[in-house]
């Protein structure tokens, strides 16, 4: 019978080539005064891990550290091109606040394509396509483009459409980045009953509060690479999120606006 | 040295969920088969690019109407008229119309296809799906607009007196699965490259002004046959023209007098070798684009 692992991270490396260049006249010139044409950038350096079944992680780690491009991986929008990223079964979520939507599309027609890409059939869709639409509490705005939504709008769109795939992994980019205080708490809430249906969770979040909330294990991304993996607490005191005075301050302030009523 | 209260973190065991499938890579690998598999998520990528392409126009669906008609009405006054080739050829306009609806078919699916990864890019960044569905639907859409084409062609064709055969049949669905095969393949091929050089997207729009005049369209294939003799030859092994001249036997033929003689003079005697030859070239073509897709694939997400 299959195993246990939900998610397996194996020597995974990513590498962006940036460009200085792009037309001909550019790069020509370049090549005569011998100057690079291009250059790479590790986003994901050599990241092993491995995630259970029903566990809870936070990623954290400073902007630019990897996160977006290691769920990227995860999900498989992106492939490594060194070492493996295995999963095991469905996977939803969110990367970077926003699913992928068509501009020119209706709320209602990118909930059905968007359901489709993430595997959902058309009954499955149907049944479930009132749940969607009340969570994302887009009103008469159902019927209108979404390249004419608020970013607030369309991100609670996306997490709408997400949260109600039947998946068995889901991965949650910031999420609460751009929702107001009230569908925040919605969402965290959305989010515990997924962790304690037993669905493996993935949360980057740079609110410590919600992370020591939702996580039982924290793994720190630095500069691409794995700079810390275990304990919640540890994983954010590693990362010095709860000591200074600024930071203190916008952890609490975090705090008390992640739900403490929740 | 904090004063944050500690989280009431749950402890209780959460059940536990079992899932039956096996480890494996998030990205899908199996390129076009995948495509096939998932026809639900293609069938609306195709209803979606419908509406799409002519969303906020007023005259929406019939622009595709419009665009090949004014071709024909082009061709029809300066090959027809002014050349006088409408003496020379039987029903100059259905062979030419013949030629119209195959060419505007392929040069739909070769443009539409070449841009559709980078017009989608919203949904390529972030969502796994296999990118090879978007030249696919274009190839489908550009389809779809060739139905109410060829019901004109009948309707006329059966005006002038002809009567489907079953040859005539057998042609028309080769000539189809020409054009299918061989724009989706180079749909594939154009529409990766086209992300890394937009310029792609020019060049496709200037192969599509060689594919215009590189079939027997506005002239008969036999002005082809008398000018290069032998080398000829060489002209039947453009997939597409043998498309075209599959049209005409499918059509044209049938309206004219004489079908036989007509077959006989206008059309080459071992078309059929050709198509073969053609649906075989459009498989490999097929198969090498979703090679080139695959191996491009990788670097997409992060060029768009």
């Amino acid at each position: 019978m299959s195993g246990t692992e939900s998610i397996v991270v194996d020597h995974a490396t990513k590498t962006f080539t940036l460009r200085y260049h792009r037309t001909f006249k550019q790069m020509t010139v370049a090549a005569l005064r011998r100057q690079d044409i291009s250059d790479t950038f590790r986003a994901v350096d050599d990241v092993s891990f491995t995630i259970e079944q029903g566990e809870s992680v936070g990623l954290m780690g400073l902007n630019g550290s990897g996160k977006s491009t290691l769920l990227k991986l995860i999900n498989g929008v992106m492939r490594p091109e060194g070492g493996s990223v295995q999963t095991r079964g469905r996977i939803a979520g969110l990367i970077a606040t926003g699913a992928g939507f068509h501009p020119q599309l209706t709320g209602r027609e990118n909930i059905y394509l968007n359901a489709a890409v993430l595997g959902m059939s058309e009954a499955e869709t149907k049944r479930k396509f009132d749940d969607i639409a009340d969570f994302a509490e887009l009103g008469k705005f159902l019927d209108s483009p979404v390249g004419h939504y608020s970013s607030g709008m369309s991100s609670r769109l996306g997490f709408s459409v997400a949260i109600h795939v039947d998946s068995d992994i889901f991965l949650a980019d910031e999420v609460l980045a751009v929702g107001d205080k009230p569908f925040k708490q919605k969402c965290l809430q959305k989010m515990q009953e997924i962790r304690d249906g037993g669905r493996t969770l993935v949360y980057v979040s740079h609110a410590a509060g919600s992370v020591r909330r939702m996580c039982d294990r924290v793994i720190v991304l630095e500069q691409g690479k794995v700079g810390f993996d275990g304990d919640v607490i540890e994983g954010i005191k590693y990362l010095r999120y709860d000591s200074g005075d600024e930071t203190q301050e916008e952890l609490e302030t975090e705090d008390s606006d992640l739900g403490a009523d929740i | 040295m904090t004063d944050v209260t500690e989280p009431e973190v749950d402890t209780s065991p959460r059940p536990l969920r079992t899932v039956d499938a096996p480890l494996a890579s998030p990205a899908a690998t199996a390129g076009l088969l995948e495509v096939f598999r998932r026809r639900y998520l293609l069938r609306l990528l195709v209803r979606r690019e419908i509406s799409a392409r002519y969303q906020g126009s007023f005259l929406g669906l019939l622009w595709s109407y419009i665009n090949p008609l004014s071709q024909f009405f082009i061709y029809y006054v300066v090959m027809g008229v002014l050349f006088g080739l409408h003496k020379d050829v039987e029903n100059f306009a259905i062979h030419m119309f013949c030629g119209i609806i195959i060419v505007h078919f392929f040069n739909e699916t070769f443009n539409a296809g070449t841009r559709s990864i980078v017009r989608n890019k919203a949904l390529v960044q972030k969502m796994a799906m296999p990118r090879e569905m978007f030249p696919v639907a274009s190839m489908l859409v550009s389809g779809y607009h060739v139905v109410p084409q060829l019901v004109i062609m009948m309707i006329v064709c059966v005006l002038l007196g002809w009567m489907p055969t079953l040859a005539g049949v057998v042609a028309l669905v080769t000539a189809l699965v020409i054009i299918a095969t061989v724009g989706t393949a180079m749909a594939l091929l154009f529409s990766a490259a086209n992300v890394f050089f937009r310029d792609v997207g020019n060049v496709a729009a200037i192969l599509t002004n060689f594919v215009r005049f590189g079939v027997p369209m506005i002239y008969p294939y036999t002005m082809v046959e008398d000018k290069f003799g032998q080398f000829a030859q060489f002209y039947l092994f453009n997939p597409i023209a043998d498309a075209v001249l599959l049209f005409q036997k499918a059509f044209w033929v049938g309206t004219t007098d004489h079908p036989a003689a007509t077959e006989a003079a206008h059309l080459p005697a071992n078309l059929w070798a050709f198509s073969g030859l053609a649906v075989v070239v459009g498989v490999i073509l097929l198969v090498i684009g979703q090679m080139v897709f695959s191996r491009l694939e990788n670097k997409i997400p992060e060029r768009l």
